[in-house]
């Protein structure tokens, strides 16, 4: 088992006014392999709870167990050696470093890594999404799904266990987001953990398994038997 | 070491691609630094100069002049008053070694206008009455001839020495040794007395704020009895010889005084003797609030320098901050992100303190180039402490502003900083 949620919970304190609960005790178990889309309304928690999965913020209580470790064990150094070497984001604001080319922004994990032959990586990473003729464009001269390609390849690079994407293609016309969703079903394809969080069915349907969240709470965890897939538009390579 | 090494590559190729914001950090530092090092080298040269003026005149000088200096101000002579108390018998006193043993050399002074004529030509100058002994007092650069000796001085024989700018103006074809020139007094006194030229002083610019090319010497007895017609001294100046020796000497010669005055109670001296170590004390109080004066507008460009580093790092705060967070969410430890801003800070600072050096030492030179050129003596003084305290306090703003935020933001979960607004 990869991941293993018990009754995680997450509450946020307004300067002791009042306390919000964005997270009512979920429980949830993640096998490696799978694509699991987590669905919901926005203000439901899901992003919330990608977070607490992804190491990017810490449960109010509850057991996380990674790889079989309970994640209350790792300090703030090993959290962030996880998020460097097992783990992928892609964020839905793509989150690239402005003025900087498509390149560096591809190395820039591999910094944090004790991984050599950075350019050769990152080069590889980016042909995997197919912009390997932009290698040297800069972060704002790219089209908006190109961006979030070079934020794909910024989260294979350290060649991770599991991809969280969060809303990937929330900001991204159609045709571009089916080119991402795609690339995503390859990397599963591949064997790679994906997980996906999404309010748009369409694009959860990518997913083997939907989990759906409201007020905080798991209401739904179904497989999902048909799953969607992208046409493949040569072109947008 | 190697890690190192590579961290400060990454950093710059991050300054590199932030041109705007890492040149405005940069021109905070370089206008503080360089205002700090321009600012305290324009006041050391100014006192410098106001100094030398002064030191010029050599340091074991004594000066007496009649009237007393007390605490009410200066005496009325300093407001062209006629004080006729000193007379030639008492530079005769002065002049026993048995009581004044450390004088080396005395010299009356008078001085007054005087119209200088040579053929057609003539000129309104100063003239200065010493004797032959007062090239051993205060350095005259002879460029031509001699200066008269002591026999001639005290003979009264009609010679004369002529400052530079004299002589250009009378002789500007040269010839002017053995010429006989005549003085006219400005005076009640009309008289034309002739003078033969044996001597002309070398360029001297100023010295104790007084042009010393414009102005001619004559022997003592002659400017005080043929050109002033008058039978006191003015000034006397004496050369002591060696510095430790000048308060002794001030108090013999202020006893002989009394004596040859018969006065017995010091508050009514009606003579004041000084040394320069008097008149250095008291231009070096007023330089010395000249220069806390600039002290201050150096740190004000400080200050200034300082909020504007402030300012960019500031307002690039949230930026940074979602920077922050998204590398930490790459995997970056809160260490790694501490070292990468405290390299960004060294590195800017460092490169703005360079720049502000090289600025602030180039624009002094530049300044004192102008003022040389302008014919004030001026020193080109760089001050190390001030480059020291000037790279210290910028360095100091730019890493607490730029580290600061950037350590605060590397304490946040990644996702917060990640959303930083």
């Amino acid at each position: 088992m990869l991941i293993q949620l018990k009754n995680i919970t997450k509450e946020y304190d307004n300067s002791g006014m009042a306390v919000t609960k964005v997270l009512r005790g979920v429980s949830l178990n993640v096998e490696e392999g799978e694509f699991l889309a987590i669905m919901g309304p926005s203000g439901s928690g899901k992003s919330t709870l990608m977070h607490i999965i992804g190491f990017l913020d810490r449960a109010t209580d509850g057991t996380y167990l990674f790889a079989g470790e309970d994640i209350k064990n790792f300090n703030d150094n090993e959290l962030a050696l996880i998020r460097n070497e097992k783990i992928g984001f892609v964020f839905q604001s793509f989150n690239l470093l402005a003025r900087t080319t498509v390149l560096d922004n591809v190395i820039l994990p591999l910094t944090y890594s004790k991984k050599k032959n950075h350019i050769e990586l990152a080069t590889e990473a980016l042909k995997a999404v197919g912009l390997e003729n932009r290698l040297n464009f800069l972060s704002n001269q790219i089209s908006g799904g190109q961006k979030q390609r070079v934020a794909i390849a910024r989260a294979l690079v350290c060649d991770p266990k599991v991809i969280f994407a969060d809303e990937p293609t929330g900001n991204l016309d159609s045709k571009s987001g089916a080119t991402v969703m795609n690339i995503l079903d390859r990397l599963h394809s591949e064997g790679r953990t994906v997980i996906l969080v999404t309010h748009d069915r369409f694009v959860a349907e990518h997913a083997h398994r939907i989990i759906t969240i409201k007020d905080g709470m798991i209401i739904s965890d179904e497989e999902n038997l048909n799953q969607r897939k992208s046409e493949i538009m040569e072109e947008d390579y | 070491m190697l890690h190192f090494l590579k961290n400060i590559k990454i950093e710059i190729n991050n300054l590199l691609s932030r041109k705007a914001r890492s040149f405005l950090t940069v021109l905070g530092i370089v206008i503080g630094v360089a205002g700090v090092i321009i600012i305290i080298s324009l006041g050391a040269g100014a006192q410098e100069l106001v100094l030398g003026q002064i030191t010029k005149l050599g340091t074991n000088i004594i000066g007496i002049i009649p009237g007393k200096t007390n605490e009410n101000g200066p005496p009325a002579m300093v407001f062209g008053i006629q004080i006729k108390t000193l007379v030639m018998d008492d530079v005769n006193t002065l002049r026993n070694k048995d009581r004044v043993p450390h004088i080396e050399e005395i010299s009356p002074f008078v001085s007054g206008n005087v119209t200088v004529v040579s053929g057609k030509e003539s000129i309104d100058t100063k003239f200065t009455a010493v004797e032959g002994s007062y090239p051993k007092i205060q350095t005259v650069d002879i460029e031509s001839g001699t200066f008269f000796t002591e026999e001639e001085g005290r003979s009264g024989a009609n010679v004369i020495v002529l400052g530079y700018d004299v002589r250009e103006l009378l002789f500007p074809n040269g010839g002017e040794l053995g010429s006989v020139v005549k003085l006219q007094s400005s005076g009640d006194n009309k008289t034309s007395v002739p003078f033969r030229v044996i001597g002309v002083q070398k360029k001297m610019g100023t010295v104790a704020f007084q042009n010393q090319d414009d102005q001619v010497f004559i022997p003592f007895i002659v400017g005080q009895r043929q050109i002033l017609g008058i039978n006191h001294i003015q000034f006397i100046r004496i050369k002591v010889d060696d510095p430790s020796n000048i308060k002794t000497t001030i108090t013999d010669v202020e006893q002989i005084l009394r004596e040859n005055h018969r006065i017995t109670n010091p508050e009514n001296d009606d003579f004041s003797v000084e040394d320069l170590a008097d008149a250095i004390k008291i231009l070096t109080n007023i330089t010395d609030g000249l220069r806390m004066f600039l002290g201050l507008m150096a740190g004000i460009s400080l200050v200034v320098g300082g909020i504007g580093i402030m300012n960019i790092m500031l307002v690039t705060v949230s930026e940074r901050t979602r920077e922050i967070g998204l590398r930490k969410a790459l995997g970056a430890t809160s260490h790694q992100i501490r070292n990468q801003f405290l390299i960004e800070a060294i590195v800017l600072t460092g490169i703005g303190g360079i720049i502000g050096i090289i600025v602030g030492i180039l624009i002094s030179y530049l300044i004192s180039i102008g003022a040389q050129y302008a014919g004030y003596d001026w020193t080109f003084i760089i001050s190390p402490m001030a480059i020291i305290l000037a790279v210290f306090v910028s360095s100091l703003t730019g890493i607490i502003f730029g580290l600061f935020p950037a350590l605060k933001a590397a304490k946040l979960n990644p996702i917060e900083a990640l959303r930083y607004e």
